[in-house]
């Protein structure tokens, strides 16, 4: 008997293309990736690795190609998209809100309000108690990518997360916490898809890596 | 010790404490329509600076014209009119392009289970904001023009029917000019010939009123207009913020 796993990829890309105004960015990516696994998308800046994210999510329309999700189209499902997290270049939080009620708003989105309890929680690991409540205009651009971050441990349920440079502007204490909330990810089955242009300790434990 | 304090209860497995219960479409609604009063309110300006251009607008009209009853009483509602549809362009410059630039709005096209209920949230706490505002408002202004009672009660019913309306286009113009250099100018040249049948049949209600004859038709066809606008527009809001996040 093969192991569900094994039978059904989780994601898997089909001779995926991008092209971006007349740019070809890439093309004939070709990978799949399963439960408990874990990519790492390196090159250099402007190669297209934050497109081949946003394909990915199905942000973007692959010019080329397929994304599958268990074996659906990625794209064309957004709304459902409610097993994946992604956090992009942009951290996607609200200047005006703090970072407690960003949160809360970013996992309403995926139609969960958690206690404030657990978001109090995933607030400290992220090392962001002192500024919960301060909206994050005022915030410093680590403690911003802390709070966006600190969605992670509130994203039990997402099976997939897609992370663009979710190393850059974290120090190293922040680093070290990152990597074991990746790992952790891993080791409950999740996938974890990640795209960093320096290279860091993490690397040699990402079970595939693709160079753009 | 009569509540179960719910962090012990959830505490042996960390996978659900961490996991809120999935909520139903009406309260992820009333959630996202509170949060976004709450961003409007703390960005302030824009309220501010669309609410003060219909109070200048509409007070400086009277000074202009000079005090002749018949004649301000018959441009009142008009005027009104078109500070009102001016008012909520103004107000709705920023509407999406903020959150586009943040990648909130990203977050929400992708991950939100209601992704048009979330924009429903975002245009209906902007009405509150600028469309009830200006609703509420128009019984002051109105004693500048002379308007009579029951015209009065007339315009603030036509506000209230077609200021939706003027957010959903206003909308619809952001959405489409997101990432778009001077988008305002753009918006205003998208939207403004969209809003025609709004304010004719806006400033038409109070004006038959005026003459003599039944509003009613007036305040249908702008009843008729909002329940086409609600659905129609919010998914062509849906489709342009689809688009614009692909830049």
């Amino acid at each position: 008997m093969l192991s569900p796993s094994a039978a059904a990829p989780a994601l898997e890309l089909h001779d995926v293309a991008c092209i971006r105004g007349s740019n070809l960015l890439f093309r004939g990516v070709t990978l799949r990736l399963l439960p408990g696994q874990m990519l790492r998308v390196r090159g250099a800046n402007g190669c297209g690795k934050s497109s081949l994210l946003r394909v990915m999510c199905g942000l973007l329309p692959a010019a080329h190609g397929q994304v599958l999700w268990h074996g659906q189209p990625m794209r064309g499902r957004e709304g459902e998209a409610s097993d994946l997290l992604y956090l992009g270049h942009q951290h996607g939080l609200r200047e005006e809100l703090s970072a407690r009620e960003n949160l809360d708003f970013a996992a309403s989105l995926g139609g969960e309000r958690p206690s404030q309890a657990a978001i109090t929680q995933a607030l400290v690991q992220a090392g962001l108690r002192a500024s919960a409540e301060v909206p994050l205009r005022r915030l410093s651009q680590g403690q911003r990518r802390r709070c966006a971050l600190a969605r992670l441990p509130l994203a039990r349920r997402q099976r997939l997360w897609i992370l663009d440079e979710p190393f850059n502007a974290l120090d190293a204490e922040g680093t070290e916490w990152l990597m074991s909330e990746m790992h952790g990810h891993l080791r409950r089955d999740g996938l974890v898809v990640f795209t960093s242009h320096q290279s860091l300790p993490i690397d040699a434990t990402a079970d595939l890596e693709l160079a753009l | 010790m009569t509540v179960p304090a719910s962090p012990t209860v959830a505490a042996p497995s960390s996978t659900r404490a961490s996991q809120g219960a999935p909520v139903s479409p009406l309260a992820l609604g009333g959630y996202w329509l509170r949060t976004e009063l709450r961003v409007i309110l703390r960005r302030g300006t824009d309220v501010i600076a669309a609410l003060v251009f219909f109070l200048m607008v509409t007070t400086l009209f009277p000074f202009a014209i000079g005090s002749q009853p018949e004649l301000l009483r018959a441009v009142g509602p008009g005027v009104v009119w078109v500070a009102a549809l001016l008012s909520v362009l103004l107000s709705q410059a920023h509407l999406f392009s903020d959150e586009w630039r943040d990648g909130s709005l990203e977050q929400w096209l992708m991950h939100a289970p209601w992704p048009l209920l979330a924009v429903y949230a975002r245009i209906g706490a902007q009405w509150l904001t600028s469309g009830v505002a200006i609703t509420l408002m128009a019984p002051l202004i109105a004693l500048q023009y002379g308007l009579t009672a029951p015209s009065v009660a007339v315009l603030m019913l036509s506000l209230l029917l077609g200021t939706p309306v003027l957010c959903l286009l206003g909308a619809l113009a952001a959405a489409l000019t997101l990432g778009v250099r001077h988008a305002s100018l753009l918006m205003a040249l998208v939207m403004l010939p969209l809003a025609v049948p709004v304010l004719v049949f806006g400033a038409g209600a109070v004006g038959a009123w005026q003459a003599g004859i039944d509003p009613e038709a007036h305040l249908s066809l702008l009843g008729a207009l909002l329940a086409l606008a609600v659905p129609l527009l919010g998914g062509a809001i849906l489709w342009a913020l689809r688009i614009s996040v692909q830049q």
